[in-house]
């Protein structure tokens, strides 16, 4: 599972919703193969920024780079940006169909010949912990074991960039750490820059390499995330961690 | 009445339906997942007009078929009234809007759920709509269930186009109501029961299929 990552950059990124603007100019600059944590209070604009990133739909202003190439939404070039790409959301959508199917469907996509498939699909299964539910139905597997499934989906493209949208909310113990640990032995293993949403703090500070905090659609602080835990530059991230800051 | 004869009624019966119901299927599934996944100008107003048609009354079909296909109507020269043919086209009329409703419904419910997913798993544009419509082949089937239960089951337009001739154009339905009027009720719910089996069979193979991870 080998597959160089891509920087990122983004600058002055702009969306609104029906008049309510989420982002007001976002930017920062996403190092190849770091794993970039973005916190911050609910409707902030969180996951409209892996929306963004992930080309899922177009901005309202402002402009995304990966690898020094600028990238629009709908673009002839979009899909293949989004195929070096893969997301984990906070409820994965399972096809309804086996593990197995489910994992191998990007790859069917991208026409890969079966032999391969097979053999990359049983890896990622493998990377998981699920290769026993090879077989198994999809939608009869806990929400634990979906979300992980959604992991070997995803890791299973080999991805350049990764983007986990809040993926071990809602999740026990047990799976939220061996989610964590899947992302971070992938990222050793790929080299692949994630990027993670997350209301978790403590999830931000065991995973990512630097952490952003967003507020009122702008970046207020990015900073490396001993730095970002133990001494914010900013009195906004210093009541945010404190949980003294009022929404 | 002689077995030989109950037998044909009931060929009959799932050949005209049977025959309706694949028309209808092969116009109802394509035009609903396009209506479901294509934005157009006027899909709204086709939406609509899908649905409404899908409470079309089969004694009306029958009657708007019966008109287009008499001497007088502007398909008379077919020689299609009072025949087999007949009777599909008028049941065609019927299972089409029901194929086409249901199949849209079908289809949004899961295009909504999957569209993002296949998105962010490299989907292109037809590729997540070959997707959408694959997840949605339960609904779809169910759809075309429900067309060939309303078509097997309906009576009005069959008896007004296929007029009911022995040996001919007598189907389950129309059998029912000609022995029921004739007062000999045991006649009547033995068609009556054959209908029963013929739409609890067809049921029961699709919730086979649904249990067992076909679907």
């Amino acid at each position: 599972m080998t597959a160089p990552a891509e920087s990122i950059v983004f600058e002055g990124l702009r969306k609104s919703y029906g008049g309510r603007e989420v982002l007001a100019g976002v930017s920062a600059a996403i190092r190849a193969g770091e794993i970039f944590a973005i916190v911050g209070p609910s409707g902030a604009g969180k996951t409209t920024i892996l929306r963004l990133l992930d080309l899922l739909e177009g901005v309202g202003g402002g402009r995304i780079a990966y690898d020094g190439r600028e990238v629009h939404f709908g673009d002839p070039e979009a899909l293949a940006q989004r195929r070096r790409m893969a997301m984990i959301m906070q409820n994965p959508v399972m096809f309804s169909a086996t593990s197995f199917d489910n994992v191998a469907y990007g790859l069917w996509l991208r026409g890969l010949d079966e032999a391969e498939i097979r053999g990359r699909v049983f890896a990622a299964l493998d990377f998981v912990g699920l290769l026993e539910a090879a077989g198994q139905r999809s939608d009869r597997l806990s929400g634990g074991e979906q979300q992980r499934l959604a992991f070997a989906r995803a890791a299973v493209l080999r991805p350049k960039v990764l983007f986990l949208d809040e993926f071990t909310a809602n999740l026990d113990p047990a799976n939220v750490r061996a989610l964590e640990e899947a992302t971070l032995r992938h990222r050793a293993e790929t080299g692949c820059t994630t990027v993670i949403v997350t209301h978790n703090l403590l999830q931000a500070k065991r995973l990512a390499d630097r952490v952003a905090f967003l507020l009122d659609g702008r970046f207020v602080e990015v900073s490396p995330t001993h730095t970002f835990f133990e001494d914010p530059a900013r009195p906004e991230t210093r009541a945010f961690l404190s949980g003294e800051l009022a929404f | 009445m002689a077995s030989a004869e109950i037998l044909q009624i009931v060929l009959l019966s799932l050949l005209v339906s049977g025959t309706a119901t694949l028309i209808g299927a092969g116009i109802g599934i394509p035009a609903g997942a396009l209506v479901a996944l294509k934005d157009f100008r006027g899909r709204r107003f086709v939406r609509t007009v899908a649905f409404t048609f899908y409470g079309f009354p089969p004694v009306l079909a029958g009657l708007l078929v019966f008109l287009l296909l008499s001497n007088a109507g502007p398909l008379g020269f077919l020689g299609w009234l009072f025949t087999p043919i007949g009777m599909i086209v008028a049941q065609v009329v019927i299972v089409t809007p029901i194929v086409m409703g249901v199949t849209i419904s079908a289809v949004m419910v899961v295009e909504r759920r999957t569209r993002e997913t296949a998105l962010t798993l490299g989907a292109d544009e037809s590729q997540w709509r070959a997707t959408a419509l694959h997840e949605a082949r339960v609904g779809v089937l169910a759809a075309v269930m429900l067309g060939f239960g309303r078509a097997i089951s309906e009576v009005g337009a069959v008896l007004i186009v296929g007029g009911n001739i022995a040996g001919y154009t007598r189907v389950l339905t129309t059998a029912i109501v000609l022995e029921t009027s004739r007062a000999n009720y045991a006649e009547a719910m033995i068609f009556g029961g054959i209908l029963f089996v013929i739409a609890f069979a067809v049921f029961t193979v699709l919730h086979r299929l649904q249990a067992r991870g076909i679907l």
